[in-house]
């Protein structure tokens, strides 16, 4: 018991996240109605992505120092489900898009700059699958890793910042915690954040787990 | 000091091997101009100022990934390996990357006279256009060394290198449209300085990964 509390707190997290979101009170805003409520989801699933990359790297630079074959599986399999997590954030991003903003995919630099984040992704996986031997596609993988992450942040968190963008926060447009994100929706919002991040972690041990008994 | 002599030597060495050849020069001077041409022929004119300059760094960016993925794709394996022998691996990739640098910094000028000519159309603000030429040639040389080194290794060149190269690309091509967009349009130059900075923080971090990096990677 005492060694699952953090999963027990995860799952715990995200209930309350998601009752709490989809019934406690929300500020009424013109545009957003009610679907001001997908913000519960659809941000937390990015930290949960960010918090997965950035295992990743840390096994990919753990990686190179030690030759540890462990650490090569557990950077791959939090990138597998860092992939998961920001298909989701696109996803709950759209269906918010099309009530809002009202197409599913609005050529914003976001939806883009994501899109084009989880191509680096892919292709890191590609790269993967055209090494056969096992010892140099985990270093050579483990250094596209490190080399693309600074890429993915400055894709993802720097860019938007200097283009216009329809994201709350963004080219002008004031951000959430500007007026609207009152006391009620932080409430529910951090908690999410901390949740969404642990359940995410604990999928990424399932996964290792499994790969690692299948390679025995 | 030994690091600063062997880059000098290496250098010297890419430089001298290309000049007796001037194969990778004139190949690459071929196909941005042929390029250039084969763009006129079906444009004809270009109306639209945004376009001018989109075409002008699509062409800018096949040409440095054909010119910088020669670098390690292209190289004997003993070779390299005797390379490996005389200096530091740092040293390598740091001299590989400033002959890409030197290299595509000369074409990207010669095709952006070119360009000029061609389309006959000089943007209103040519000093700062030139400025993000320069930096486009700049970080076109040093993410795509990297990355063809990476390629190489992994054994199946160019279709890796395209793959690869294009995501890291991407953001880097944004911020250059956008910088020479703003020469394009005349804006101060005031304006420019955020994607200029950006670019440099881009670039500075590109070479000290590829610098940390690439110790790992040579190893076989």
């Amino acid at each position: 018991m005492y060694k699952s509390w953090w999963k027990i707190l995860g799952s715990a997290l995200v209930i309350y996240t998601t009752i709490g979101g989809l019934l406690l009170g929300v500020p009424r805003l013109a545009i957003l109605n009610e679907t001001i409520r997908n913000l519960y989801f659809h941000v937390p699933m990015w930290f949960g992505m960010i918090t997965l990359f950035s295992i990743s790297v840390f096994y990919s630079i753990k990686y190179l120092l030690g030759a540890d074959d462990e650490d090569d599986l557990k950077a791959v399999e939090s990138v597998n489900v860092g992939i998961v997590f920001s298909i989701l954030g696109l996803l709950t991003g759209a269906i918010w898009a099309k009530f809002t903003w009202g197409q599913f995919w609005s050529f914003d630099v976001k939806q883009n700059f994501t899109a084009i984040a989880i191509l680096l992704y892919f292709a890191y996986l590609v790269l993967r699958n055209s090494i056969d031997e096992q010892q140099k596609r985990a270093k050579i993988s483990a250094i596209y890793n490190i080399f693309a992450f600074p890429m993915m942040v400055v894709l993802i968190m720097v860019l938007p910042r200097l283009s216009d963008s329809l994201h709350p926060g963004n080219g002008g447009n004031p951000g959430f915690n500007s007026y609207d994100l009152d006391s009620r929706m932080r409430a529910v919002l951090y908690p999410a954040f901390i949740g969404w991040s642990i359940i995410g972690y604990w999928i990424y041990t399932i996964r290792f787990r499994i790969r690692s008994l299948e390679n025995k | 000091m030994q690091f600063v002599k062997e880059v000098r030597h290496l250098l010297y060495k890419e430089v001298m091997l290309e000049w007796r050849s001037k194969y990778a020069i004139n190949s690459i001077l071929l196909y941005v101009v042929s390029t250039i041409f084969v763009c006129f022929l079906s444009f004809k004119s270009i109306e639209q100022k945004i376009t001018w300059n989109a075409l002008f760094w699509i062409i800018m960016l096949f040409a440095s990934i054909n010119g910088v993925s020669k670098s390690f794709l292209q190289e004997s394996k003993g070779r390299q390996l005797y390379h490996y022998v005389l200096a530091s691996p740092g040293a390598i990739i740091l001299s590989k990357t400033i002959y890409n640098v030197l290299l595509m910094v000369g074409l990207t000028s010669i095709a952006l006279v070119v360009y000029i000519i061609i389309f006959d159309y000089i943007p209103p603000d040519l000093p700062m256009f030139y400025v993000s030429v320069i930096l486009g040639s700049l970080s076109f040389s040093t993410i795509f060394t990297m990355v063809s080194a990476i390629a190489a290794k992994a054994g199946n060149g160019g279709m890796l290198m395209a793959i690869l190269s294009f995501p890291l690309i991407i953001p880097v091509m944004i911020i250059l449209i956008k910088l020479s967009k703003n020469a394009i349009d005349g804006l101060d130059r005031s304006v420019s300085l955020d994607e200029i900075g950006m670019l440099i923080f881009i670039n500075v971090i590109t070479v000290c990964a590829s610098l940390l990096l690439f110790p790992y990677l040579w190893r076989d």
